[in-house]
């Protein structure tokens, strides 16, 4: 697992407080991780924060699992 | 009860009659201000009135990259936090409906209603980071009851009014309450100079018998600004002597 993937879920697991075993690549926010719209801008706030990217909203819409924000961040993280 | 220390307040139109009124309540109870204005200087004067270590964040609010801006900005001044935003400036441009011109409407609009929704969207996020804040709106009788000559004022401010009921329930849940506070009619240079009959015809309609002072609205923005008022969100809270009971 990247070194990004470990850092993604540890946020997502403290952001959602759910398990870190539920936390898989394929688990979508909503419909697996119970987040709901607001859980996830707090997300990309965290990202943001976490790896210094700057996530425009037309691109966090289009990030609704696990691994669609990895992907994004090691895409454009500098 | 009530009190505001270690708290941080952003306050728009600080230095108009309203607006510094609503400063003063807020610093009374303990509250670290970033006050903002058009006028550099008259804000710059209320600010060393004022005392304490309040901050001037100079802002034309018609602006909208301006507006953008400000919340960093205060949020910078006021040390990296920002508890309580309070919308407080506005405009009026009053014509009859009939011969209102689009600028008449698009000042106001655009100053009353986007600035406000500008400003809220930017302190949203800090907020919601925080877990904690206050957002207060200052609005008018006129939003909910109407009155001639002021289409474009009257639907300034009830669009606030439905605009912070939306925001409300969007942040509910991270404690970051949305309310407005409607003065009535107001004790002003503009009232203080009505002639005498037309001034006891306006008071007729009171039934507190007085015009609203800045410390009425001070005295209700304290209040939900306060942790105590934590339960209270999307309302709007009207303070006009029994003018109007909504």
């Amino acid at each position: 697992m990247s070194e990004t993937a470990d850092r993604v879920k540890k946020i997502v697991v403290e952001h959602l407080g759910v398990e870190a075993d539920k936390v898989t690549e394929d688990a979508s926010f909503i419909d697996d991780l119970g987040a709901d719209s607001l859980d996830i801008v707090e997300l990309v706030m965290a990202f943001e924060e976490e790896f210094g990217v700057e996530i425009p909203d037309d691109a966090a819409e289009k990030i609704t699992t696990v691994k669609d924000a990895i992907t994004y961040i090691d895409e454009n993280k500098a | 009860m009530f009190d505001l220390t270690g708290m941080t307040a952003l306050v728009t139109g600080a230095s108009g009659g309203l607006g510094s009124a609503v400063a003063k309540a807020l610093a009374a109870q303990g509250a670290k201000l970033a006050l903002s204005g058009s006028n550099i200087d008259k804000l710059e004067a209320f600010r060393s009135q004022l005392g304490g270590d309040h901050v001037a964040v100079p802002c034309n609010l018609s602006d909208a990259a301006a507006v953008d801006a400000l919340i960093p900005q205060a949020v910078e001044a006021l040390g990296g936090k920002l508890d309580i935003l309070v919308n407080n400036a506005g405009v009026t441009r009053d014509n009859l409906t009939m011969r209102m011109k689009d600028e008449e409407w698009d000042q106001v609009i655009s100053v009353n209603l986007e600035a406000t929704f500008r400003l809220i969207r930017a302190a949203a996020k800090p907020m919601m980071k925080a877990r904690f804040g206050r957002i207060i709106s200052i609005t008018s009788i006129v939003g909910a009851t109407g009155n001639p000559g002021q289409a474009n004022y009257a639907a300034s401010k009830a669009g606030i009014v439905g605009m912070s009921k939306a925001v409300a329930q969007e942040l509910a849940s991270r404690n970051v309450t949305v309310n407005c506070v409607a003065p009535g009619f107001m004790r002003s240079a503009m009232t203080d100079v009505l002639p005498e009959a037309q001034k006891a015809a306006l008071l007729g309609k009171i039934p507190a018998g007085d015009l609203g002072k800045g410390e009425d609205i001070g005295a209700a923005v304290v209040y939900l600004a306060s942790k105590e008022a934590g339960y209270v969100t999307g309302q709007t809270l009207h303070v006009n002597g029994g003018m109007a009971m909504l």
